[in-house]
């Protein structure tokens, strides 16, 4: 059976000419970059090549970005390294309810640590308000961190406005746009971030790899304490093989971005419009149109999501779902409940993430595959009767 | 978001696949009716007895993978089972049964043991109810 993957939100496969780029560093090119001689000068240059690739995608100095092993480290590097460089000043942090777990998770260690954090509430679409925005700021409030696009409910928040409220308040600004990156324009200078979390095996380069802008100027603690690689802000060897991969992903994507977000939001909007059309008791989560090119998000009634992905997997269709059954902790996905979904809506949720090689015949399959999947549930389901 | 069913035997996949026993019956002698405290889950069991043997047992979940196998196993356990048999029956027996499940879905066979308890103390009280003897 051909598989058919709509995952694309949680990882890509490495594009063939990502791989190719790679190659080499891994054999005849593998010098430390710290090194004098030529090897390690020939990977040194590597690096510093792949820099200023990422950071024209993202409209960067070169001199400002500091590889790191993915975005979680990233957006840890990023909080972290505000907080406790700013204690002095003060201990309270600006975030969202809807932050992927890497941000939520540091910035609960944090509290734990004496530190304040609020969590801004959404709107039914995901979104966060200006005004709370304004309103949670205090006079001891050193950093706002709040996400570019959504990884689960796809909702884009608004960023540049929420970058004009930081910069008069004279307050660091994160964003985790490891969503963002490669899919839609990101300008770091339009959206007015100190600091803008990446990865690069979201963009079809490999694991392992990612970055973190910080714009010239800002006060942070170093992440890892060590040699005097990426300026003293991150020590240790660098993952060149993996470096050189995120460069020419970034430059791949630059070409490819206008294409894709067209050809993407069409079938985006087809899946949407077909699984409402087709399957009666269904919501869309997240933003209609302030919404990522490439993320359904859908919850269908009286159904759980497990059993929902179990059935599609069957068909050789892969998504993912924030139903509590599916996670390991055993709870539904924070970020459904914070846009008010009761537990049981959360259950039956759906994300399919499209991606490159996503064609129509693949949503199609879809549209025919999941109506049928979810009336077999259905028939099992004990809530369905009490709604009748 | 993790991808918990790829430690799903053989046996809790086609269970799953064919779940035997959906459905209600009508006028059932006894309706277990449990929710998962865990993860919020929900079961309903159905059953027929005839002379303390449970002659029918029918289901309808709302759960995960492991919910719809060990529903689906259990209505097969209990079947042609007197009442004390039928209590004997344990969560872990269930699982086994489906070739075991993955720790973190052992709650899920869980609810498929309350859902027959459930069942069959419905089915005592009403026979209680109707001065017959439930043993
Ligand atoms: S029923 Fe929720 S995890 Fe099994």
């Amino acid at each position: 059976m051909k598989r058919i993957y709509l995952d694309y939100a949680a990882t890509t496969p490495i594009h063939s000419e990502v791989v190719k780029a790679m190659l080499p560093y891994f054999t005849e090119a593998f010098g430390n970059p710290s090194s004098i001689h030529s090897y390690g000068q020939e990977a040194k240059g590597s690096i510093e090549e792949a820099r200023v690739k990422v950071a024209d995608l993202i409209g960067a100095r070169s001199e400002e970005l500091v590889f790191t092993s993915g975005g979680t480290e990233a957006d840890n590097f990023a909080i972290k390294g505000i907080a406790f460089a700013n204690e002095s000043k003060g201990n309270h942090i600006i975030t969202s309810s809807v932050e992927h777990h890497a941000v939520i998770e540091t910035c609960q260690f944090l509290e734990r640590r004496g530190f304040r954090v609020t969590y801004l509430p959404v709107d039914e679409y995901g979104l966060v308000d200006l005004d709370d925005v304004k309103k949670a700021i205090t006079d001891k409030t050193t950093l706002i961190s709040v996400m570019h696009a959504s990884n689960e409910m796809g909702t884009i928040e608004p960023i540049a406005e929420i970058g004009r409220i930081a910069k008069e308040a004279e307050i660091y600004f994160h964003t985790d746009a490891v969503q963002t990156v490669g899919h839609i324009p990101v300008d770091v200078n339009k959206l007015g971030v100190d600091l803008l979390s990446m990865s690069a095996h979201k963009l079809y380069g490999p694991k392992g790899v990612g970055a973190l802008y910080i714009r010239k100027g800002t006060k942070l603690t170093p992440f890892i304490h060590g040699g005097e690689q990426e300026r003293r802000r991150r020590a240790s060897t660098e993952n060149v093989p993996g470096i050189v991969g995120f460069g020419k992903a970034a430059e791949l994507a630059q070409h490819e971005m206008g294409e894709e977000v067209k050809r993407l939001t069409y079938l985006r909007d087809q899946l949407i419009k077909g699984l409402l059309e087709r399957i009666d008791h269904t919501r869309l989560n997240g933003h209609p149109l302030k919404r990522l090119p490439n993320n359904i998000n859908i919850s269908a009634d009286f159904v759980e999501g497990e059993s929902m992905l179990l059935n599609l997997d069957l068909e050789g269709i892969c998504a993912s779902t924030g139903s509590a059954c599916s996670s390991s902790s055993l709870e539904a996905s924070h970020v459904l409940l914070a846009l008010g979904l009761s537990h049981e809506q959360a259950h039956g949720s759906l994300r399919f993430s499209l991606g490159k090689w996503t064609t129509e015949e693949e949503i199609e399959r879809v549209l025919d595959v999941l109506p049928r999947v979810v009336a077999k549930l259905r028939a099992m389901s004990p809530l369905l009767k009490s709604h009748r | 978001m993790r991808d918990v069913w790829s430690l799903y035997s053989d046996k809790v996949m086609e269970h799953f696949k064919n779940p035997r026993n959906v459905g209600e019956i009508e006028n059932p002698d006894g309706i277990g009716h449990v929710g998962n405290p865990v993860c919020g889950d929900i079961m309903e069991l159905y059953i027929k007895v005839n002379n303390n043997t449970i002659v029918d047992a029918r289901f309808k979940t709302f759960g995960c993978g492991a919910a719809i196998a060990t529903s689906s196993m259990v209505t097969e356990m209990v079947k042609g089972k007197s009442i004390e048999e039928a209590l004997e029956i344990s969560n872990r027996a269930v699982a086994e049964a489906l070739d075991g499940l993955p720790p973190i879905k052992m709650h899920c066979s869980v609810l498929a043991e309350e859902a027959l308890k459930s069942a069959i103390e419905d089915y005592c009280a009403k026979s209680k109810r109707r001065n017959n003897e439930c043993k």
